[in-house]
């Protein structure tokens, strides 16, 4: 009986409390490479701000834009981190659920590092180099033949003669996107190899992605810290990392170049850095006004004082966006964005 | 009434020498007892590298680094035109009180004559904490009085400096470190001597909320700690009633038949269920069907409470299967009704099971991280919730959930706190485990 009491009043209280509540405070989701950025600004914000702290979660950056297109309310998020553009598939999504205005704010670049153990040998890679290297298929004497290549020396008698084993982001992580397209894409064609492809029948030479499957390459589900990890438990191996990560661990880790240019904040603001890529987060027009405290904390986000080149984001590792400016005014003016080309 | 008992053959040989036979039953039992022995010592020693790393790790996040020096809360900075109006106040942001600690930081170490050479004010600057300058505003804020006063402040160190004082950072891998410099390590070397720098308890990891990857010095666990709490009042709430009366209607009321088996192997069945399928469950339908919010406490109880269900289920009807029939006939005998029987005899018999049955169950919700992945427990939460009930739907994290989410930060400092929390975790498993244990040695009777 007394049990049975209980049960029922507490049932009774929670249902009472829950429908008092109207949520107050900023709710993101997406891009693990992002969240670090957006708990910066968060913490910032939250301190100088009457509003709450913004409730910042990770997931991936596909994950995230799902979560903004499930519908537009209080149990939906208010922002996507992304690092990477929205996909046509994301917008279709979205106006299904009546989520029909997103503003695409591009908060600055990110870059992509090679790293190895600081106490091994010093590379300079070409995406040549890594196409020879980790491809299924390469170019040798003018045929395409199975990758047999077993240190960087065969690669490229530049580099030491170091057995190849390189630890890649896996297929679920924004940054593989990144090294597919500038590296492994950009490799291949710089060795032929996909115009063999196509001369072989392979019309948009898809084989250049085939990865060999003896080992040499190791793709990282996790994070950058299993990265790390596996690099100090394997030193002759050699990493992918964002820049911000490789700043934080510039005592263990040495960096390559890439097409002979070291990679910094200031090569990647520049272009010449190759293997860098936008920062996206996507914010839902509806709830501005509803959610308190939405316009100011992407205002924020943007503002000199958080985004530009002397702010903390700069400071973490994030290139600032040499448009920003205009970032700003978009963000200003509430400009949903344009359909994608 | 024969003596027809046909004896054994008599053994040849004597008690005094063990024959083959004897010798090799007694070897294979030797070998049986140091198998168990074997196996205790690897179970021991698995239990030993677990804590050492544990504890060599997390220790030092019990530990933090501070300095402690006057720090003059300059009128003319925080305060531009003297009303003292709140308003006016909070328009200074952290980056002017950032600015008033390294000035009174610089005075310090002028006063003290400390030369370090090629020091830069910026390396001076990042000897402070940011979090340094958010605590001295909201103090500010909170006693405006305090403006114009010199007051002597104990701010948090920047997590470098933090990790030299701990053996982290060296001057070698300063070098190589862009975060730190050999400058800001030397004038720490001179601050320490002359106690400005030093360390002390770290009541912040138990009581503050987490920071971002710039502050790893001001992470704590303030909001984990209250979020696994709300979350472990919502699962005993919920689940004791419930649990507790579906044993007894099943143990006490329901009628053996094949409904009753089918719900006695399901029950069974659910105990094993992988905890993550929980959370999807717990995403579908808290979540997108009931509405309720992502990242709230009620959310995680609601299905820590699925979890822990049927673990309280099974201990509580075993510990009322233990209550001996003779209680009930007696009972039934001098008149009681059946619910009298079970409600002034066989549940405060079977009580301490139970509650020990309760205990175990919370103790393994506290620890469960899977299903909270699922329903945005793993976000990164600054504000504490209010106070139950309201608080209860407020976005948290919980114990667990923060390991993971430390593990995953890039700045090494946060190898440290993960391995802090999980001390933390630990002490709270321990105590429940304890209590339970102790309950039952208190309570328990044999019959």
């Amino acid at each position: 009986m007394k049990a049975a009491k209980i049960t029922v009043s507490a049932l009774a209280l929670v249902a009472a409390a829950g429908a008092a509540e109207a949520r107050d405070q900023i709710q993101i989701a997406g891009s693990s490479t992002v969240l670090p950025y957006a708990t910066i600004v968060a913490e910032a914000f939250g301190e100088n701000f009457d509003f709450p702290t913004p409730v910042v979660e990770g997931g991936g950056s596909g994950a995230g834009r799902k979560k903004l297109c499930e519908g537009v309310g209080e149990n939906t998020i208010d922002i996507a981190n992304s690092s990477s553009r929205i996909k046509q598939s994301d917008i279709d999504l979205c106006a299904s659920n009546g989520v029909n205005e997103i503003m695409e704010v591009r908060i600055g670049y990110d870059g992509i590092v090679f790293a190895s153990d600081l106490n091994g040998a010093e590379f300079a890679f070409t995406p040549a180099d890594w196409y020879n290297a980790l491809a299924a298929k390469v170019v040798k004497d003018g045929v395409l033949v199975d990758n047999t290549n077993k240190t960087w020396a065969d690669v490229n008698g530049d580099l030491p003669a170091q057995d190849i084993l390189a630890f890649i982001p896996g297929t679920k992580h924004g940054t593989r996107e990144v090294f597919d397209v500038k590296v492994l894409e950009a490799g291949c064609e710089a060795t032929g190899a996909a115009e063999a492809m196509k001369a072989a029948g392979d019309e948009k030479a898809e084989g250049c992605l085939a990865l060999r499957t003896d080992g040499v390459s190791v793709d990282i589900d996790g994070d950058y810290t299993e990265t790390l990890a596996r690099i100090d438990a394997n030193k002759n191996a050699i990493g992918v990392f964002g820049l911000s990560f490789y700043q934080n661990n510039t005592d263990k880790l040495r960096v390559a170049t890439m097409d002979g240019i070291v990679p910094s904040t200031e090569t990647i603001a520049s272009g010449d850095y190759p293997v860098s890529r936008p920062l996206f987060f996507y914010v839902k027009k509806a709830h501005l006004g509803v959610i308190p405290g939405l316009q100011e904390y992407i205002d924020f986000f943007v503002s000199d004082d958080m985004a530009g080149p002397d702010g903390p984001l700069a400071a973490y590792g994030l290139v600032s966006d040499p448009e920003l400016a205009k970032t700003q005014e978009m963000v200003a003016s509430g400009t949903p964005m344009a359909p994608l080309n | 009434m024969t003596d027809a008992v046909a004896h054994p053959t008599p053994h040849s040989g004597s008690l005094l020498r063990q024959d083959e036979r004897t010798r090799r039953r007694n070897n294979a039992e030797r070998r049986f007892r140091l198998y168990g022995q074997v196996a205790i010592g690897i179970a021991i020693m698995a239990l030993v590298i677990l804590l050492t790393s544990v504890l060599g790790n997390g220790l030092s996040a019990f530990r933090q680094t501070f300095i402690s020096m006057p720090v003059t809360l300059d009128a003319a900075v925080l305060d531009k035109k003297g009303n003292r109006d709140p308003a006016d106040l909070k328009k200074v942001t952290t980056i002017g009180y950032s600015k008033l600690l390294v000035n009174s930081l610089t005075q310090v170490i002028e006063e003290e004559g400390i030369v370090v050479e090629g020091l830069a004010s910026s390396d001076i600057k990042d000897m402070i904490s940011d979090e340094a300058a958010a605590q001295v505003r909201d103090r500010v804020l909170g006693n405006p009085d305090l403006i114009g006063q010199t007051v002597d402040l104990k701010v948090l160190a920047n997590g470098r400096i933090d990790g030299y004082l701990k053996g982290r950072v060296s001057m070698e891998s300063a070098e190589r470190d862009s975060n730190v410099s050999v400058n800001q390590l030397r004038l720490t070397e001179s601050l320490v001597e002359r106690g400005i720098i030093g360390k002390s308890f770290n009541w912040g990891f138990l009581t503050a909320a987490d920071a971002s990857e710039l502050r790893p010095e001001a992470a704590g666990l303030g909001v984990a700690i209250l979020g696994s709490a709300y979350m472990m009042i919502v699962v005993l709430v919920l689940s004791l009633p419930i649990g507790v009366a579906a044993s007894i209607y099943l143990e006490e009321f329901a009628p053996k038949n094949r409904w009753t088996d089918l719900i006695e192997v399901n029950i069974s069945n659910l105990a094993a269920v992988p905890s993550i399928v929980f959370g999807i469950l717990g995403l579908a339908i808290f979540i997108n069907f009931a509405g309720l919010p992502q990242s709230a406490p009620i959310v995680g109880g609601l299905v820590l409470t699925l979890m822990t269900l049927p673990t309280i289920i099974i201990t509580t009807r075993a510990a009322i299967k233990a209550v001996p029939p003779s209680i009930r006939d007696a009972a039934l005998g001098i008149g009681a009704s059946k619910m009298q029987t079970v409600f002034h005899h066989v549940l405060p018999l079977a009580m301490p099971g139970i509650l020990t049955g309760a205990i175990i169950g919370l103790a393994q919700a506290l620890g469960e991280t899977a299903p909270l992945l699922l329903i945005g427990m793993v976000a990164f939460v600054r504000d504490f919730p209010a106070a139950p009930p309201e608080g209860l739907f407020d976005p948290a994290a919980a114990l667990p959930v923060q390991v993971y989410n430390w593990t995953q930060r890039a700045d090494p400092a946060f190898v440290e706190r993960a391995s802090g929390a999980i001390i933390v975790l630990l002490v709270f498993l321990l105590v429940m485990n304890t209590a339970a244990i102790l309950l039952r040695r208190r309570f328990e009777r044999r019959w």
